[in-house]
């Protein structure tokens, strides 16, 4: 292999896209842990959140999971600034092909989505996992973080329930481009399947934006 | 049809450019955008002033030759055409027509409309070539190719290498360019011997003149005058997986 391998555009594109669709697929165990917090006890969601914060496995997938984030964001960030620095003088009209238009604002959606990343790292993941300020609940004589209220309370508030929304709808659009853009990096194009894997990047991004979106609209409506 | 032109002016590679406006009457809306051109040119000329440098060379839609970007659309307002090709009925009377040469860091502008292509000649150099046997000519029927596969290469070939999927693409990638070169002799066994070499070094040149990165937009695809698909930027990939991960190291 060597060094032209590992600084290749193309394998930029393969490890992005790689880790693309294994944050996609990380994205749906969210989302279902998430809508666990509808159900009138939010115990179940409580449980689950423990799981997924005590077990080994998850644990060392963990690790997995932001090495993912990680090589995401600073190869997209490579890229990027490559692709700004091809074109140093811009057009006077900017060109418009027939092409989707989420395509052209991955960096923009990207940016967006990383700040709402780090607000809810920082007021989920690192409050119960270091700074505490997360309460505690008995369920069935074990005591539990109860990220579940926490939850309730924070989306009372409109203005969150609002970010929130608007963060999963760009994260759509994101995600309408990205998964089937990772396929098309990965080599992976077919006259009979491809048409099927853009058919599957609406439905997964929808999804996805409305799973996650539906939660606040529920709790703040209820 | 009265125009008015806003042409992109700039005497030589390192002197700084702007947009001039040239008003040009009485275009017949059947004459061809460079024949227009060439009214105008005339015009300058007939006046004492510099004409407008832009390329050309067959006027037929073969040679990949002009290049202008017009109305924010690499060859203008049509599909599947060369600059050469597009008629002035594709225009309103009155209207304003902004004409820009290619951009991009590996494409300098020479002067006025004029781009250095050369950068894809040297990604040519890097790998786009078969090796041929010496001794008589082998009969035309006894390398036996799969119809489709004559066919997706002869699809490939039909790129001109005129840049527009360069100038089309919003980061300046040539990757349709290279995977056109790639994949019309990937695809055939002729072009099997240098194959897996082929495929690294054309990137890696592409990579080291400083082209952008494909984002999967296919704006190449859409403004390609030869309709160039985006499925050999996919097999350009496999290709270049294949060779550094399957290929013994040399």
């Amino acid at each position: 292999m060597g060094k032209s391998f590992t600084q290749s555009s193309l394998t930029k594109k393969f490890v992005m896209a790689f880790a693309g669709l294994f944050l996609i697929t990380f994205l749906f165990v969210h989302m279902g842990i998430n809508l666990l917090v509808l159900l009138p006890s939010t115990d179940a969601f409580n449980i689950a959140a423990h799981f997924m914060g005590t077990n080994i496995l998850i644990k060392v997938f963990e690790v997995v999971l932001f090495g993912g984030f990680f090589i995401h964001i600073i190869y997209g960030l490579i890229l990027q600034v490559q692709n700004w620095m091809a074109r140093p003088n811009r057009y006077k009209v900017e060109g418009w092909s027939h092409t989707s238009p989420f395509s052209k604002f991955m960096i923009h959606t990207a940016v967006i989505i990383f700040i709402f990343l780090v607000i809810h790292m920082a007021d989920f993941y690192f409050k119960a996992k270091f700074f505490g300020g997360v309460d505690e609940v008995m369920i069935d004589g074990k005591p539990y973080h109860d990220l579940g209220a926490l939850v309730l309370a924070k989306f009372q508030m409109i203005g969150f329930v609002i970010g929130y929304i608007v963060a999963f709808i760009i994260l759509g659009f994101h995600l309408h481009h990205g998964f089937q853009s990772g396929f098309q990096s990965l080599g992976l194009n077919h006259s009979k399947y491809t048409p099927l894997i853009k058919s599957l990047s609406t439905l997964v991004s929808i999804v996805l934006a409305v799973g996650f979106s539906i939660i606040p609209l529920v709790i703040y409506f209820s | 049809m009265n125009l008015t032109l806003k042409i992109w002016r700039q005497p030589g590679p390192d002197e700084k450019g702007q947009f001039v406006n040239y008003p040009v009457s009485d275009v017949s809306p059947d004459s061809s955008f460079l024949e227009m051109m060439d009214v105008l040119n005339e015009q300058l000329v007939e006046k004492g002033d510099e004409p407008v440098a832009f390329d050309h060379d067959c006027r037929e839609g073969i040679c990949g030759m002009c290049s202008m970007y017009i109305n924010g659309r690499p060859h203008g307002p049509d599909d599947a055409i060369t600059t050469c090709q597009l008629h002035m009925r594709k225009f309103k009377d009155g209207e304003t027509i902004t004409i820009e040469p290619w951009r991009a860091k590996p494409f300098p502008v020479i002067k006025d409309l004029i781009v250095d292509r050369s950068s894809f000649d040297e990604i040519i150099q890097a790998g786009g070539f078969v090796s041929v046997d010496t001794g008589g000519v082998p009969d035309a029927n006894a390398i036996p190719i799969p119809k489709i596969d004559a066919d997706l290469a002869m699809d490939a070939a039909a790129c001109i290498g005129c840049g527009a999927c360069v100038a089309a693409c919003k980061n300046a990638s040539a990757m349709l360019f290279v995977s056109a070169k790639v994949s019309q002799f990937a695809l055939l066994p002729q072009g099997k011997v240098e194959a897996k070499r082929r495929v690294q070094k054309m990137v890696a040149k592409m990579d080291e003149l400083g082209f952008g990165n494909c984002t999967n937009t296919y704006a190449c695809e859409a403004e390609c005058p030869k309709e160039i698909k985006v499925t050999n930027i996919a097999r350009m990939n496999r290709e270049f997986f294949a060779a550094k991960v399957c290929a013994p190291s040399e």
